[in-house]
C-alpha cells in the first residue's frame, strides 16, 4: 500500500512519509519492573503503524510513550530518546499539554464524556480557548464528518454521547481527538469492544485518516494489523522479560516473509 | 459424582438462614420506626400554626418555637457555607493533587477519625477558638463555624469518594486531547462527582442540625424573644430548646416537648430525603 504522493493534495506532500516519531534505545520502567527494553524504531508519517504481540508484552506501554500517558502512572521512568519531528518529548522543557494536543489518543473502551455529542467534540477546542459558537459549530461538523459520523448524528447533536451505539461512540471519540487537529493519532485496541461491522467502519476510517495523520494502532487482532497497517512492530515477552521488540518492518514483509522465527510462530498462531 | 447432602436438610438450613437474616433486619429497623411513630403520636397534638409561628413565653410552656426553627435553619446554612467549599476543595486536593505518601495517608486517616471525635470536644474547640480567641463571642457565627469544623470530616470524605468514583477513562480522554489537569478536574471530574458531594454535604448538615453539645457552649440561648438579627448574636435552636424544656423546666407539658421533637425530626429527615432525591436523580441522568 503506497500512500506517498499520488492520491494526496499538494499541501500534504510536504510531510509525506518522512519519519514522524522515533524512539532510540528506550527503556521504560514501572518501579523496578521493566516494561520496554531497548526499543529503537522510526515511525513514518502519514501511514498506519501497527504494534502487535501477546498480552502483557508492553504494546500499550509503547503506545503511551508517544503522548507521555505513562507519566500518569506513579513510578514510571523512561530512559533513551523519544522524538516527535526531531523534538525530544521527554525533555523537561516540553509542555505535556501541547504534546498531547499534537499526539491524540483513542482508547480501548469508547469513553465519550457524559455530555452531548456536540460538547464531546467541542471539549478539546474549548479547553484550548475556542469559545465562539459559530467557530465551534464549524469544528464539530468538520470533525464529525472526518470521523464518518456526521450523517448519523447531525440531528441529535444535543443528545448524550452515551446514547450512541458502541461503534458510534468510538467514532465520536475519534472526532473528539480530530477536533484539536493533532498530527498523530494513537489507538489502543480501538475495536476490541466492537462488533465486526463497527470494526470494519473504524478500519475504513483509519485508512482515510492515514492520508492526513500518522496513526499508530495497538491490536490483538492479526487480521486487523494485516488489513490496515503499512508497517508493523512485533513485541514479545520472553521469560520474565517484557517489552522486547522482535521485528519491525513493512507489514507485508512481516506477515509473508518474517525474518525472525518468533514472529513467524506468533503470526501463524503457534503461541500467544 | 460429588456426594450431595440430603435435599431436606439443605432446605432446612436455607430456611433457617432466611429467618435469622430477616429477624436481624427487623430488629435493626424497629427502633427507627418506633421513634418516628411514637414522636408523631405524642407530638402531633402540639403542632399548630401559632406553635410554628410564635416566639416562646413562660419559659417555653406557652407560645411557639419559631425562633428555634429559624435558628436551626440559620445554623444549617452557616455550616453549609463554611464546610462545603472547604470540604470540596480539600477533597479535590487530596484525591487529585496530593502525592500518595505517608503524610497524605496520615492526613486522610486524621480526617476519617475526625468524624469520630465526640461533639462536645468540638464544642470546647469552638468555645476556645471561635468564641474566645477570634472574639466572635457566643454567636450564630461561632456556632456555625464549630458545626462546620465537625461536618468537614464528612464533607471531605464524601467528596473524596465521589471524586474517586469518576472513571479513570474520563480523565484519560480529557488529558489525551491536551486538557490540563485542572481543566480535567473542573470540566470532567467535578460535574460527575457533584451529586455525590452534595449528597454527603446535605447529610452532614442534617446531622449538624441535630447537634446539641457543640452549640451549647458556643452561642445557643435558652430563651430569646425574637429572631437573631446578625451572625454575631445569640440564637435559639431546636435540639437545645428540646434539651432545656425537657431537663430544666418543671411542669413542662409532655405534648409540647414531643411537639418540639417532632419538628426537629421533620427538619432532619426532610434533608435526608432531599439527599436521597439528589442521589436518585443523578443516577437516572447518566
Amino acid at each position: 500500500m503506497n500512500r506517498n504522493s499520488t492520491s494526496l493534495s499538494n499541501t500534504l506532500s510536504t510531510q509525506a512519509c518522512t519519519t514522524k516519531l522515533r524512539t532510540e534505545k528506550v527503556n521504560l520502567y514501572y518501579g523496578s519492573f521493566q516494561a520496554l527494553r531497548n526499543i529503537t524504531l522510526d515511525i513514518p508519517a502519514c501511514a498506519i503503524t501497527a504494534i502487535i504481540g501477546p498480552s502483557g508484552c508492553g504494546k500499550s506501554s509503547l503506545l503511551r510513550l508517544f503522548n507521555r500517558m505513562n507519566d500518569l502512572i506513579p513510578g514510571a521512568r523512561v530512559e533513551g530518546n523519544v522524538e516527535l519531528d526531531g523534538m525530544l518529548i521527554y525533555d523537561p522543557k516540553v509542555d505535556v499539554v501541547e504534546l498531547r494536543k499534537r499526539v491524540g489518543m483513542v482508547f480501548q473502551k469508547p469513553n465519550p464524556f457524559p455530555m452531548s455529542v456536540f460538547e464531546n467534540v467541542a471539549f478539546g477546542p474549548r479547553r484550548h480557548g475556542v469559545n465562539n459558537r459559530a467557530e465551534l459549530e464549524e469544528i464539530v461538523e468538520k470533525s464529525l464528518r472526518q470521523a464518518a459520523l456526521w450523517d448519523e448524528v447531525k440531528d441529535k447533536l444535543e443528545q448524550s454521547g452515551l446514547a450512541l451505539s458502541g461503534g458510534q461512540q468510538q467514532r465520536l471519540c475519534i472526532a473528539r481527538v480530530l477536533a484539536v487537529e493533532p498530527e498523530v493519532i494513537l489507538m489502543d485496541e480501538p475495536c476490541s469492544a466492537l462488533d465486526p461491522v463497527a470494526t470494519l467502519k473504524i478500519e475504513d476510517l483509519m485508512k482515510n485518516l492515514a492520508q492526513n495523520y500518522t496513526i499508530i494502532i495497538v491490536t490483538h487482532n492479526m487480521q486487523q494489523a494485516a488489513r490496515v497497517s503499512d508497517t508493523a512492530a512485533f513485541l514479545m515477552m520472553e521469560e520474565d522479560r517484557a517489552g522486547v521488540l522482535v521485528e519491525y518492518g513493512p507489514t507485508s514483509q512481516l506477515f509473508t516473509n518474517p525474518k525472525d522465527k518468533r514472529t513467524e510462530d506468533y503470526i501463524t498462531g503457534r503461541f500467544g | 459424582m460429588i456426594k450431595t447432602a440430603p435435599i431436606a436438610s439443605r432446605q432446612i438450613s436455607q430456611r433457617t438462614a432466611f429467618v435469622l437474616l430477616g429477624v436481624a433486619t427487623a430488629i435493626a429497623v424497629l427502633p427507627v420506626l418506633f421513634i418516628i411513630v411514637y414522636t408523631v403520636i405524642n407530638g402531633a397534638g402540639a403542632i399548630s400554626w401559632s406553635f410554628l409561628s410564635q416566639a416562646p413565653s413562660q419559659a417555653g410552656k406557652e407560645g411557639g418555637i419559631l425562633p428555634a426553627i429559624v435558628g436551626t435553619f440559620c445554623l444549617m446554612l452557616g455550616t453549609l457555607f463554611f464546610a462545603l467549599p472547604i470540604g470540596i476543595l480539600a477533597g479535590i486536593y487530596l484525591t487529585e493533587y496530593a502525592r500518595d505518601n505517608w503524610l497524605t495517608r496520615l492526613i486522610n486517616m486524621a480526617i476519617v477519625n475526625l468524624a469520630g471525635v465526640p461533639s462536645i470536644v468540638f464544642g470546647l474547640f469552638g468555645l476556645s477558638v471561635f468564641v474566645l480567641a477570634f472574639r466572635f463571642g457566643l454567636s450564630l457565627l461561632a456556632a456555625s463555624l464549630t458545626l462546620a469544623s465537625q461536618a468537614l470530616a464528612m464533607v471531605i470524605t464524601s467528596s473524596r469518594e465521589a471524586i474517586l468514583a469518576v472513571p479513570k477513562e474520563y480523565r484519560e480522554g480529557s488529558l489525551a486531547v491536551g486538557a490540563t489537569k485542572w481543566q480535567t478536574v473542573r470540566h470532567v471530574v467535578l460535574p460527575q462527582a457533584l451529586p455525590g458531594i452534595i449528597t454527603g454535604a446535605v447529610l452532614a448538615i442534617s446531622r449538624a442540625a441535630g447537634e446539641t453539645a457543640p452549640i451549647l457552649v458556643t452561642g445557643a440561648a435558652f430563651l430569646l424573644p425574637g429572631l437573631p438579627g446578625s451572625p454575631f448574636e445569640q440564637f435559639m435552636a431546636l435540639p437545645y430548646h428540646l434539651y432545656t424544656v425537657a431537663a430544666h423546666v418543671p411542669g413542662m407539658s409532655k405534648t409540647v416537648m414531643w411537639g418540639v421533637a417532632l419538628v426537629l425530626l421533620v427538619v432532619v429527615l426532610s434533608f435526608d430525603i432531599l439527599a436521597a432525591i439528589i442521589r436518585y436523580r443523578s443516577r437516572q441522568r447518566t
